[in-house]
């Protein structure tokens, strides 16, 4: 069994509520660290544990927190982004459901650290009841002193908060979530300034994730290098991963980050093999932003070696051959699926996502759901292949927020790879089921070069 | 000509309100349009007109265009009147994957309406919306703030039939539960 650290008690009776939660050594962390540890000391272990954002980029947490400005008289905001939209992504829903005070002693502590007297979480508005569910822990906590005045008698005040949105995949990019918590359209703003210097009402503002906001619970508790100790190479501690699709057990996972991505997929630990005994076609390893890797390719990296679940090995072989660990939505294809008809559905999606800002991702996304649309209902030619690929080569990197690459790397993913796939569909105006087709390892080096 | 219509949130909705406007400082009460926005929606008929959309602008003190601009960009407000029940059935990949297809096709049927319309009734409006973070559970829908996972035809039938029974959609709330299965 791998080690569990975030979620290690998810299925006691009532850890949902405080009493029980606290039974289990929750809030020990707050009580530590205010009377014990400065609030740079907290930093500092962040630092050392390694830890790094799980909403998607990776970035190394200690760092993002170093750059927070300090202005005097000046307020401070923690945000906790909890919009969790990526297609293929539900791990900060279970997160919230099951153990709300797990984030809210995470909430409590990055203020503290950071130094900030009111903090917001900003949830996705269909997940209206995990709201009420926060809604009702947060209660708890005022109730027994862990929020408000003078938490615990350290002199540390709080006000912690729960916004809801109202639909809008683009309020999980972190400046547009902040214009949402301000009252107004999900816009990204032109960065920088950086959330850090000019944030939330245009005060350094700290925007993590669900997840990596628990973590910093375990690493208070045991220590940094105690997190650090767990993992590989630079992708420390554990992940939790969202599984989805053709598998046996669909659900949320808390891994060490390392274990091989055929362990996950087949083992019955994690998702149990592929559903209905059918073979493996493809994996959508980090929610439908990154590319999309056949068998070969996500179990084995193009060298050869066994592909790992961490943010190198997930990466390794850049997009030619390697895909990123994101936000750890996976997504898992057996040999039926039509790559060209599931590329549609996230086509589909990031067009109906974009804000519309910029001109790139507002009619690149249109665009390229309406060839797949055209391919998918019979009337493609083999040129479209060639147009969609011109049309996704033309966002990346000329857009505000990188919706714009998130919209685009599916696309050229699902062509790099499975090009073969799109051409039979148009040919025969179906989808044509042919596995033998498809990738083969032999191909490789023509690939790469 | 006829007369402006005027809404007003009732003395409950304005004191929940008035208690999220407080969580903001001083200056930001705009922080609190959109759930208000949810509040006048699920107030005045699930769905935001021009007066309902008139009186949080109102409340808040901000010109009303500033709630116009912010509720037609957000898909959870409907911008026109919808059924009592809202069904909203995810379509996008792990749900495609697991069959939503198949339950937008049924339910299709077993309505008589096509996705985006309402029953003659005004019982039932379906619609199909983007990953609700259901993933691991799908295919599934949503209704009433609540969700339904796992579904199978069957179960997707049961739904509409108990929902129709009750005349509304189900509200969450930590007393009551709703059952998901
Ligand atoms: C289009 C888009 C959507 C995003 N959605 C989410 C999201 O739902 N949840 C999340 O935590 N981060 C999301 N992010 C990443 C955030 O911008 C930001 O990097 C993250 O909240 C930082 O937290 P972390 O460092 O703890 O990961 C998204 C980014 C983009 C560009
Ligand atoms: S890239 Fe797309 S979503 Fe991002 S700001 Fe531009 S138009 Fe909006
Ligand atoms: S794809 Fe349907 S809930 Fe995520």
């Amino acid at each position: 069994m791998g080690k569990k650290i975030l979620l290690a008690n998810d299925h006691i009776e009532g850890i949902r509520f405080l009493d029980t939660y606290r039974k289990h050594g929750g809030y020990a962390s707050l009580e530590k660290a205010l009377k014990s540890m400065t609030p740079e000391q907290i930093v500092e272990e962040v630092k050392t544990s390694g830890l790094r954002g799980r909403g998607g980029a990776g970035f190394p947490t200690g760092m993002k927190w170093s750059f927070l400005a300090k202005p005097e008289g000046v307020p401070r905001y923690v945000v906790c982004n909890a919009d969790e939209s990526e297609p293929g992504t539900f791990k900060d829903r279970y997160l919230m459901e099951r153990i709300p005070h797990l984030l809210i002693e995470g909430m409590i502590l990055s203020s503290y650290a950071l130094g900030a007297k009111t903090s917001y979480i900003y949830i996705r508005g269909e997940y209206f009841y995990v709201a009420r569910i926060l809604e009702q822990a947060i209660d708890e906590a005022y109730a027994a002193g862990l929020l408000g005045k003078n938490i615990l008698n350290s002199g540390f005040d709080l006000d912690l908060y729960v916004q809801i949105g109202a639909g809008a995949y683009i309020c999980g990019e972190e400046t547009a979530l902040l214009e949402s918590l301000e009252g107004k359209r999900g816009n990204p703003r032109i960065k920088p300034p950086f959330p850090a210097i000019a944030g939330l009402y245009g005060c350094p503002t700290v925007v993590n994730n669900v997840e990596t906001i628990a973590a910093v619970v375990p690493i208070v508790n045991e220590g940094g290098a105690a997190y650090a100790a767990i993992g590989v190479g630079n992708s420390k501690g554990t992940k939790l991963i969202s599984a989805s699709g053709h598998i046996n057990k669909p659900g949320v996972y808390e891994i060490e980050l390392g274990v091989p991505v055929e362990e996950f997929i087949y083992s019955d630990e994690y998702c149990g093999g592929i559903r209905n005994g059918k073979k493996l076609k493809a994996v959508v390893a980090g929610g439908s932003s990154v590319p999309i890797l056949p068998t070969e390719l996500i179990l084995n990296t193009a060298a050869g070696e066994p592909r790992l679940m961490s943010y190198e090995s997930l990466g390794d072989g850049g997009f030619a051959t390697g895909t990123m660990l994101g936000s750890g939505g996976f997504i898992v294809m057996d040999e039926d699926t039509s790559i060209v008809k599931n590329l549609y559905t996230f086509a589909r999606f990031y067009h109906h996502e974009s804000c519309g800002q910029c001109s790139p991702c507002r009619e690149g996304t249109g665009w390229m759901e309406k060839i797949l649309h055209k391919i998918l209902h019979g009337h493609g030619t083999l040129a479209d292949v060639d147009l969609l690929w011109d049309i996704q080569s033309k966002i990346e990197g000329k857009t505000i927020c990188p919706l714009g690459e998130a919209a685009a790397w599916p696309v050229a993913a699902a062509i790099r790879h499975f090009r073969k796939e799109f051409e039979d569909f148009i040919r025969n105006g179906e989808h044509v089921n042919d596995v033998k087709h498809y990738y083969r390892l032999n191909n490789l080096t023509a690939l790469i070069n | 000509m006829s007369e402006k219509t005027i809404l007003k949130f009732s003395d409950e909705t304005a004191a929940i309100a008035t208690k999220i406007v407080a969580r903001y400082p001083e200056g930001r009460h705009k922080s609190a349009l959109i759930p208000l926005l949810h509040l006048a929606q699920a107030e005045f008929d699930g769905w935001l007109s021009v007066p309902a959309m008139d009186c949080v602008a109102e409340f808040l003190s901000i010109q009303p265009i500033e709630a116009y601009e912010v509720a037609s960009f957000y898909s959870m407000f409907n911008l026109k009147p919808v059924g009592k029940c809202t069904l909203e059935v995810c379509r996008t990949s792990s749900c495609w994957l697991s069959g939503a297809e198949d339950i937008v096709r049924h339910l299709e049927k077993k309505l008589g309406i096509k996705e985006g319309q309402t029953t003659a009734d005004g019982m039932f409006t379906l619609k199909t919306v983007e990953c609700l973070g259901s993933c691991g559970t799908a295919p599934m829908l949503q209704c009433g703030g609540d969700y339904y996972e796992n579904l199978t035809l069957e179960k997707t039938d049961k739904l509409v039939d108990s929902l129709r029974a009750e005349g509304k959609a189900r509200v969450y709330t930590n007393d009551n539960p709703v059952n998901i299965d």
